[in-house]
């Protein structure tokens, strides 16, 4: 039986993919090297790793209001992550999430995220049901 | 969601696309947050720069702009946070002819759609200010902040396509802010001492912003009653929120016998116990500045920004640097709203900024319009700043930054060195 996680009601279409996990923030004003599709801040835990096509697992939405223009222009150059799972967002990656039709999630049942999923796991994200299925794992 | 019969006619598409757009995106963030209904807002406020729209930003935008103008005007007073960059100055600021050709053709989009091109982040000073109860769509942290907290009225942060879509719908999702619920607050502070200038109010912000850090809480800050210099004026305020907003993600704090909701402690805790107060001191702001510290260091800007200048700032810092002239190695910024500009150049504040060698500008707020390609042009590295919402955010465009009183800075821009 995979995994299956509760969360809130969340936005943008159902996907599956291949997580990426950290216990760490985002900001893609500040965290991101955009036009690489890699993260640049050397603070930060995913530093030189490639967010392109991947299911992001990170804590909070960090950074300014300018991130709601950022995740569809970078999904309109085709380097974009796949979806983004909070532990709990702010307003402005939501409006991002939402304006780029990009799946994102938060408020988990079970707690934090970034413990209960594993870089490499493939991921099933449902934001309408609100259902993150780990399908790798029993 | 609740929807009334106007929106259910939006969603419908009977208001045209770029309205159904919009009332689309509300309510999946409505949703996503909780939100029962919608709420009316008296004004909008878009933080779109050129830089962070890019590309497919404005050419988004120039879609909108194309269709015809009943389906495509705001229907509330919609205004725009500073830009990329300023037509006045960008050539001394060495950005780039490309530049300007993007902004302008975001500036024309936004006019068909019937914005006002405010380019200010000071609007609450300047333009319109909020009123106590008012709901608003407003596009920048701090002006947010400013609004939520110093003027009683009622705004989340607002991202630029959101805050686009409430100036097309003239509303917005009923969440967060919005409701009484969320500005209780969760959060005590007590500050031992005054802070002396607007860079130690900007430090207090970011001192109480480190350790809230979240968009869902709301500080309450005492100890600020009964000074004898009087309660805070508009300008430390503004430095104080903008840092907070900056550094903690905070879009609201109260300050018993200041602020408007908080006439006492306990009105800011609505009447809840209230936490333990965590003492912030000399030796907290002592701290905060060491960790940008640089003394000795060559200065290759000095920056006054983040928030814009008010005119009460402008002729400060004039006063400053009256008869005195910046280091030739060392280049001074100054920006401001355009009505605050205009302001300065009628009243000679400008000339005297600029006869001692700085440059005034207009519409912009340093941080927003390309500084990673500024400091790449002007070969700028260490800033010096009176503001600390730009020494937290500038050090991801490759500055080092460093916080001082704007006597100092303006003190170490003539030695070219930070004194």
């Amino acid at each position: 039986m995979p995994i299956v996680l509760k969360c809130h009601r969340g936005l943008g279409p159902a996907v599956t993919g291949t997580a990426l996990v950290a216990q760490d923030n985002f900001s893609a004003r500040y965290d991101l090297d955009r036009l690489k599709g890699t993260f640049s801040r050397p603070a930060h835990k995913l530093c030189g790793q490639s967010y392109v096509g991947r299911i992001l697992v990170l804590q909070t939405a960090k950074g300014g209001v300018a991130s709601a223009w950022m995740l569809r222009e970078m999904a309109a150059r085709g380097l974009a992550p796949k979806a983004i799972v909070f532990d709990r967002t702010n307003t402005i990656l939501a409006q991002g999430a939402a304006f780029a039709e990009m799946a994102m999630v938060d408020r988990f049942e079970a707690g934090d995220p970034t413990t209960l999923i594993r870089t490499g796991d493939e991921v099933r994200i449902e934001p309408d049901a609100g259902l993150v299925t780990i399908l790798n794992r029993d | 969601m609740r929807l009334t019969d106007d929106e259910k006619a939006i969603l419908a598409g009977e208001a045209g696309p770029a309205r159904q757009w919009a009332i689309r995106h509300q309510m999946a963030v409505g949703q996503f947050f909780d939100a029962p209904d919608f709420v009316p807002v008296g004004q909008a406020h878009i933080m779109a720069d050129t830089e962070s729209l890019g590309e497919a930003g404005v050419a988004w935008l120039e879609e909108l702009a194309a269709l015809r103008a009943p389906e495509r005007r705001v229907r509330v007073p919609t205004i725009t946070d500073p830009r990329g960059l300023d037509p006045g100055s960008y050539k001394r600021l060495r950005q780039t002819d490309a530049m300007a050709a993007i902004e302008a053709r975001a500036i024309a989009a936004f006019e068909a759609l019937g914005v006002l091109m405010t380019n200010t982040c000071i609007n609450y000073q300047t333009v319109l200010p909020p009123v106590r109860g008012e709901h608003l769509a407003m596009g920048d942290t701090g002006v947010v902040i400013y609004s939520n907290s110093v003027q009683g009225a009622r705004s989340n942060f607002e991202g630029g396509p959101s805050a686009l879509a409430a100036g097309l719908t003239g509303r917005t999702p009923r969440y967060g802010y919005h409701l009484d619920g969320h500005r209780v607050g969760t959060r005590h502070f007590q500050v031992r001492q005054r802070p002396r200038d607007l860079a130690d109010w900007g430090a207090l912000g970011g001192i109480v912003g480190k350790a809230t850090n979240s968009y869902w809480e709301v500080p309450v800050v005492g100890g600020v009653e009964g000074w004898v210099e009087g309660p805070p004026n508009s300008d430390e305020l503004k430095h104080f929120g903008a840092a907070l907003a900056s550094f903690g993600s905070v879009a609201m704090f109260h300050m018993p016998g200041v602020t408007p909701e908080a006439p006492t402690p306990a009105d800011a805790f609505a009447g809840r116990p209230a936490p333990q107060a965590v003492s912030i001191g000399a030796g907290d702001f002592e701290a905060f500045y060491a960790g940008y510290a640089a003394a000795g260091d060559k200065v290759d800007v000095v920056v006054f920004a983040a928030p814009q200048l008010s005119l009460i700032e402008m002729q400060q810092l004039a006063g400053l640097i009256d008869g005195r002239h910046i280091h030739p190695e060392t280049s001074l910024v100054v920006t401001t709203s355009p009505e605050i500009k205009f302001a300065a150049d009628r009243m000679g504040l400008t000339a005297r900024i600029e006869t001692a060698g700085g440059i005034v500008a207009a519409g912009v707020c340093f941080y927003q319009s390309y500084a990673r390609e500024m400091a790449e042009a002007n070969g700028w590295q260490r800033l010096l700043t009176n503001s600390a919402k730009l020494v937290n955010i500038i050090a991801g465009y490759g500055y080092k930054p460093t916080l001082a009183s704007m006597e100092r800075c303006i003190d170490s821009a003539v030695a070219g060195k930070i004194v």
